[in-house]
């Protein structure tokens, strides 16, 4: 199954570059599914699902932003209490370090999608271990049209 | 019995203590007689050198010059001069005009790229330095009876170890407490019960800072006397420092290419450090024709060393801006006096106390393929400690996709700094083509503090 592509994009806090980015992607017709932002005191990092990763690189490459393409894994996991914690304690025998994960409901209403990137190599390791404790993990079609 | 000075506040001391002159001799003497003096040691110098230093022998040769021909002082300005990169393109003994078996100490002090400038003395260089450092410690008033609190950096740096050897001949009791452990020094200051206190103007605030967190009450302590150099300072903060540490604050100037501290020294009038040019002939010159200038006008102080034996430098361009002064001073002494410093005529910055040359960092991070050499020095004085924020640019290749990434490049970037520079900076990644750019030469510091 080729992987779901997810963009991240550096970004210094300056007031008005979250504002840039989104309205580059407005402009070039995508749609964002899932999106986080992680901060510091001197920086972000903004990472999202959308319909057009190849595109989306490019169009904000085109307008000076440093770019990363990282291949994550999206788990679906039905929306009710224990859903999410469902999907870590299936983690938990692993002892595997999860970079980072983020979770969006899906269009249905019905299930949530976990956005998550295991720590590097580990990546099979762990998306062997969520099916195997019955979690469906969602191909890029389906990830970046939520 | 308490140390000498223990308990008597600043109030109970005279205003005026009798001075000593460390060398009467050399240091009040008449124009004419120092000049006479200055003369021989430059002819004498410049025969040691044409003949033991090859980059001097080309160069004394290409000028057409021969020891014989100087006579007056005034001739100085034929030869040529020796820059910082003379020392670099030789490193690091190039420059030596004595054989290693006669070098007894070496020191070294930042280079604009890669390598440090490397110094070297013979013992007669050693006795000198020392000489020089007494006339210094004598220009505040001190005297063999007074207790040294050493915090300049002891090590490569010529500052500690200089006014080590020099506080020993003088007869002062030195405690060598090098920097650092600030809380452990305010302790040392009272119960040693230090009369001197010797580090940069910086480190004094901050001592005098940590001592008024402390509780300590300055004016309770026997301090009479700071001498602060090692980077540039103004009026306004000698004003703050003598009245946080109810001490005067004296200036003392020095470079460790010339010697290291010593080359002079504020006396008891405070207008002007008197350099000891029995040692090292100042001029001022014109940094872009490099013409001599008179007297009270402002250039680049040069500086010729004529009776050290290891590293004579002739006419070394210090890149410093200052005045001098001929005339002789109400303290009796004769020798010229400079101005403080006001500024450089290169890109050298001094943080801390050490100097770092931009081009030093632009070297590192040319190493990471994943910053840019566009970059922007923020130098900042928080409290009273200067701060250096490296700001660069990511490469449009970098992949960030996490804050621990980014974070362990920063780090990792400011690890390699540190280990050029030995001073810990912060590093702060940026955007692509974030900085401004420029048509011509880039600016690639911005000094944010106010010292002038």
């Amino acid at each position: 199954m080729s992987a779901v592509q997810q963009i991240s994009v550096f970004l210094e806090n300056k007031s008005g570059r979250l504002a840039e980015v989104t309205r580059a992607l407005a402009d070039a017709g995508i749609n964002l599914g899932a999106l986080s932002i992680a901060d510091t005191s001197d920086f972000g990092i903004l990472r999202f699902i959308c319909s057009d990763p190849g595109r989306a690189a490019q169009v904000l490459r085109g307008a000076g932003f440093s770019v990363g393409e990282t291949e994550v894994l999206a788990v679906e996991v039905p929306h009710r209490p224990g859903g999410l914690a469902a999907v870590v304690e299936a983690l938990k025998p692993l002892d595997v370090n999860i970079e980072y994960l983020y979770a969006f409901m899906r269009r249905t209403g019905e299930s949530a999608l976990v956005v998550l990137r295991p720590e590097t190599a580990r990546e099979r390791e762990v998306a062997e271990a969520l099916q195997a404790a019955g979690h469906r993990l969602v191909g890029p079609d389906e990830a970046y049209d939520l | 019995m308490p140390p000498r000075g223990a308990g008597r506040s600043r109030t109970q001391l005279p205003e005026r203590r009798v001075t000593m002159i460390w060398d009467v001799h050399h240091e009040c003497m008449s124009a004419d007689e120092r000049e006479a003096l200055q003369v021989r040691r430059l002819q004498a110098m410049l025969g040691r050198v044409q003949g033991a230093v090859p980059l001097y022998r080309r160069r004394l040769a290409d000028a057409g010059c021969d020891p014989g021909d100087i006579r007056r002082l005034a001739d100085l300005a034929q030869l040529p001069f020796t820059v910082k990169d003379d020392l670099r393109d030789h490193y690091p003994y190039g420059m030596f005009a004595v054989p290693l078996d006669d070098v007894v100490r070496i020191h070294s002090s930042s280079g604009t790229t890669g390598k440090p400038t490397v110094v070297g003395y013979t013992r007669a260089d050693v006795a000198l330095w020392a000489e020089t450092i007494a006339r210094t410690l004598c220009g505040g008033g001190a005297m063999p009876s007074d207790i040294l609190h050493n915090a300049y950096g002891y090590g490569l740096f010529t500052g500690g170890l200089g006014l080590h050897y020099g506080g020993e001949l003088l007869g002062v009791a030195v405690i060598p407490v090098s920097g650092g452990n600030t809380k452990r020094q305010i302790m040392i200051m009272q119960d040693f019960g230090s009369t001197l206190l010797s580090c940069t103007p910086s480190y004094a605030l901050y001592l005098a800072e940590v001592g008024e967190e402390l509780g300590v009450d300055f004016s309770k302590l026997p301090l009479r006397v700071a001498y602060c150099g090692a980077e540039p300072w103004t009026e306004a903060m000698r004003v703050e420092i003598e009245r946080r540490l109810v001490c005067k604050a004296h200036n003392i100037y020095g470079l460790s290419e010339v010697i290291g501290p010593g080359v002079s020294f504020e006396c008891a009038e405070q207008h002007g450090a008197h350099v000891s040019d029995d040692h090292f002939i100042p001029e001022v010159i014109n940094p872009e024709t490099g013409e001599v200038l008179p007297d009270g006008q402002v250039g680049e102080l040069v500086l010729t060393c004529v009776t050290k034996e290891c590293l004579p430098l002739l006419r070394y361009r210090t890149r410093d801006i200052c005045r001098l002064d001929h005339t002789p001073c109400a303290c009796g002494r004769t020798t010229a006096r400079m101005s403080m410093v006001t500024g450089r005529s290169d890109d050298m910055l001094i943080i801390r106390g050490v100097n770092v040359y931009p081009s030093q960092i632009e070297e590192v991070l040319l190493q990471f393929a994943v910053v840019e050499p566009h970059y922007l020095l923020q130098v900042d004085r928080r409290g009273q400690l200067d701060e250096l924020t490296v700001q660069v640019e990511l490469a449009p290749e970098f992949v960030a996709d996490s804050v621990r990434e980014v974070e362990s490049l920063s780090r990792r970037i400011a690890g390699e700094i540190e280990s050029v520079l030995g001073l810990s900076v912060t590093v702060q990644l940026m955007e692509p083509k974030s900085l401004a750019r420029s048509e011509g030469k880039a600016k690639r510091v911005q000094d944010n503090r106010q010292l002038s």
